[in-house]
C-alpha cells in the first residue's frame, strides 16, 4: 500500500514536471510550423528584414495586436528595439483562434520574454475588432 | 566525376549578372577567389530566410579572408529590382564588395542555377510561386565546384564552413 502511494506520487510528480516545462507544446508546434522559417526557431528574425520576437519590445507592447498580425498579416515600416523594418507579413488565414492564442501564448513566454498570458477571449475579442 | 582516373569537376559557364549597386558582376568579379553562391528571392516565405541566416553566418566567420566572396541570385527578378536587392542587402548590414546579390534575365538565371546544382522551378500553384532546392555551392577559382550542402541545414553548413577553410587554405 505504502509503496503503491510513493509509485504514485513519483508518477504525479513526473506528469507534474512534465506539463511544468511544456507549458505550450501546441503553441509551440504551430510557431515552428508557420513562424519560424521567418522569425527562426530562436525568435531572432533575419537581420534587418525580418524582426525579432524574442525580447521584443513591439510584442510587448502591442499584446492586444498580435491576434490581428497573425491572422491578417502587416505592413509598412514598423520599429522594434530601435530598428526599423519594412518588409510585408502575409496573414496566416488558416489558424483558428484558439492556435492563435496558443501561438501568442509560447512567444509570450520562450526565449525569456516574459510578457504575461493572454487569455482566448482577449483573443476573440481582438479578432473582432480587426475583423476583414 | 571521374574521367581516365582523374576527378573531373563540375564547371560554372561565364555569367554576366547586375549586383545591388547596379554594378555588372560576372566570373571576372571572381577572378582568383572562391566564391559561395546561392538562389534566393526576397519575398520568399519558406525557406530563403533560413538560408540567408546560414549564409551571414559563412559572411561572418570569413568577413576578412579576402579570397572568399558571396554571390545570392534572385530567382524571382520580376519583383526583386536592383533596388530591392540593395534594400536587401543594407538592411542585413552587409559589404557589397563581398557579398553580392544579382539580378537579370530570368531564361539566364534558372540556367545558371542547373550549373549549380540547384533545381529552379515556378509553380504557380505554391503560395510564392516557385520550388528550389537551397543548396550552398562552393565554387573555386578554376570556377569548378567543390562542395555544396543544404542551406538549411545548420550542422551541414557547419561542415561546409570546414571545406571553405580547406579551399582557402589552397589558394
Ligand atoms: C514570410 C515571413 C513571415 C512569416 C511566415 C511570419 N512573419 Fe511575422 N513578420 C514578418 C515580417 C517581414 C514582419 C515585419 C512587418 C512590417 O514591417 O510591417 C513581421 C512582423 C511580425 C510581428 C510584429 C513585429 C515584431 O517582431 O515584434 C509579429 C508579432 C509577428 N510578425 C509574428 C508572427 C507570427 C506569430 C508568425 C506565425 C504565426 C509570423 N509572424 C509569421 C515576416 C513573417
Amino acid at each position: 500500500m505504502r509503496f503503491n502511494l510513493i509509485l504514485f506520487l513519483f508518477f504525479l510528480s513526473f506528469i507534474l514536471a512534465n506539463c511544468e516545462s511544456q507549458p505550450h507544446r501546441q503553441g509551440e508546434i504551430l510557431y515552428q510550423n508557420f513562424c519560424a522559417n521567418c522569425h527562426m526557431d530562436d525568435g531572432s528574425g533575419l537581420a534587418g528584414n525580418i524582426p525579432p520576437l524574442a525580447q521584443s519590445d513591439y510584442v510587448r507592447q502591442n499584446q492586444g495586436q498580435l491576434a490581428c498580425i497573425i491572422r491578417y498579416g502587416m505592413e509598412g515600416a514598423i520599429v522594434v528595439n530601435g530598428k526599423t523594418y519594412q518588409n510585408p507579413m502575409a496573414g496566416i488565414p488558416q489558424l483558428s483562434e484558439f492556435e492563435i492564442a496558443n501561438i501568442v501564448n509560447y512567444i509570450n513566454q520562450a526565449w525569456e520574454n516574459d510578457y504575461g498570458y493572454l487569455q482566448l477571449k482577449a483573443v476573440r475579442e481582438a479578432l473582432e475588432k480587426c475583423k476583414q | 566525376m571521374e574521367v581516365d582516373g582523374q576527378m573531373v569537376y563540375a564547371q560554372i559557364p561565364d555569367f554576366a549578372f547586375i549586383g545591388q549597386d547596379s554594378n555588372l558582376v560576372t566570373n571576372a568579379t571572381f577572378a582568383g577567389k572562391a566564391y559561395v553562391a546561392d538562389f534566393f528571392f526576397t519575398s520568399c516565405p519558406t525557406i530563403c530566410p533560413i538560408m540567408t541566416k546560414n549564409m551571414l553566418k559563412i559572411y561572418e566567420r570569413f568577413r576578412d579572408s579576402t579570397n572568399l566572396l558571396l554571390l545570392s541570385h534572385t530567382i524571382d527578378p520580376k519583383r526583386d529590382t536592383v533596388g530591392r536587392l540593395h534594400q536587401y542587402a543594407h538592411n542585413l548590414g552587409v559589404d557589397s564588395g563581398k557579398w553580392f546579390f544579382v539580378t537579370g534575365n530570368k531564361d539566364s538565371l534558372y540556367e545558371i542555377a542547373d550549373d549549380y546544382f540547384n533545381v529552379v522551378i515556378e509553380d504557380p500553384t505554391l503560395p510564392a510561386g516557385f520550388d528550389h532546392s537551397g543548396r550552398f555551392v562552393l565554387v573555386d577559382p578554376q570556377k569548378h565546384i567543390r562542395a555544396y550542402c543544404q542551406g538549411t541545414d545548420s550542422v551541414a553548413v557547419k561542415k561546409f564552413m570546414e571545406d571553405i577553410e580547406t579551399l582557402l587554405d589552397e589558394i
